[in-house]
């Protein structure tokens, strides 16, 4: 099987292994996984996300030289799915290799921090029959 | 006005600003020298529904993001789109 890419913009289903496996080496003694996944709330039946998928790829490539910059030597994948999203999918699949357990998880949180704040993916709310934008912040 | 002082740009728009214009992806052509925030106006002249969603536009210039003054060069591909939301 051959690597995935490390960063992607993707309409099918993700999985959260190829990753972890991409991102694990010799010198990393700490590997995390992290899903993003639909949550159900009042009025959600689904999410549509929306990207500009050659931005967002290079743009998740960005942050992940900006984490190795703040956190050490780090090793990161992301594939983040677009499309229609039903409660309970994968929106978003992280994986980060680092020789630490903290740097490892905290390069993880600060990576999706980052992600929401700006890299050109949108999400949209689809419930019974309306449709509104999300409101942000969480 | 000769060739050479006029460049083509391709215009790609998301979420309303798609909307607003009823297209994914234009081509313009353009003043050379002219700047993201020429283009933008010159969009909103074209389609004054894209008027109105100003003040919260986000934009790209050859997939990084850019300021309005940036200056577009033949061959650019500029992107306008509204606050991100992925995750």
């Amino acid at each position: 099987m051959t690597a995935p890419p490390r960063f992607l913009v993707t309409a099918e289903p993700l999985a959260l292994a190829p990753l972890l496996a991409a991102v694990s080496s010799p010198a990393h003694g700490a590997v995390v996984g992290f899903l993003g996944v639909v949550r159900a709330e009042a009025g959600l039946t689904a999410l549509t996300y929306e990207a500009y998928p050659a931005m967002a790829e290079r743009s998740m490539a960005a942050i992940a030289a900006e984490l190795a910059g703040r956190f050490g030597p780090l090793t990161l994948a992301a594939h983040h799915r677009v499309g229609r999203l039903a409660v309970g999918e994968v929106s978003l699949a992280l994986a980060v290799g680092a020789p630490h357990r903290r740097e490892a998880c905290l390069a993880a949180a600060a990576f999706v921090d980052r992600l929401k704040e700006i890299v050109p993916i949108w999400k949209t709310v689809l419930g019974p029959g309306s449709t509104r934008d999300e409101e942000e912040g969480r | 006005m000769s060739e050479s002082l006029r460049i083509l740009v391709k215009v790609k728009l998301f979420g309303a600003y798609r909307d607003a214009v009823g297209a994914e992806c234009l081509a313009r052509e353009l003043s050379a020298g002219s700047s993201l925030d020429g283009l933008w106006q010159e969009l909103c002249r074209e389609w004054p529904t894209l008027i109105p969603l100003a003040a919260a536009r986000l934009a790209a210039r050859n997939l990084d993001y850019a300021p309005g003054e940036a200056k577009l060069a033949d061959g650019d591909e500029v992107a306008f789109f509204p606050p991100v939301s992925g995750g």
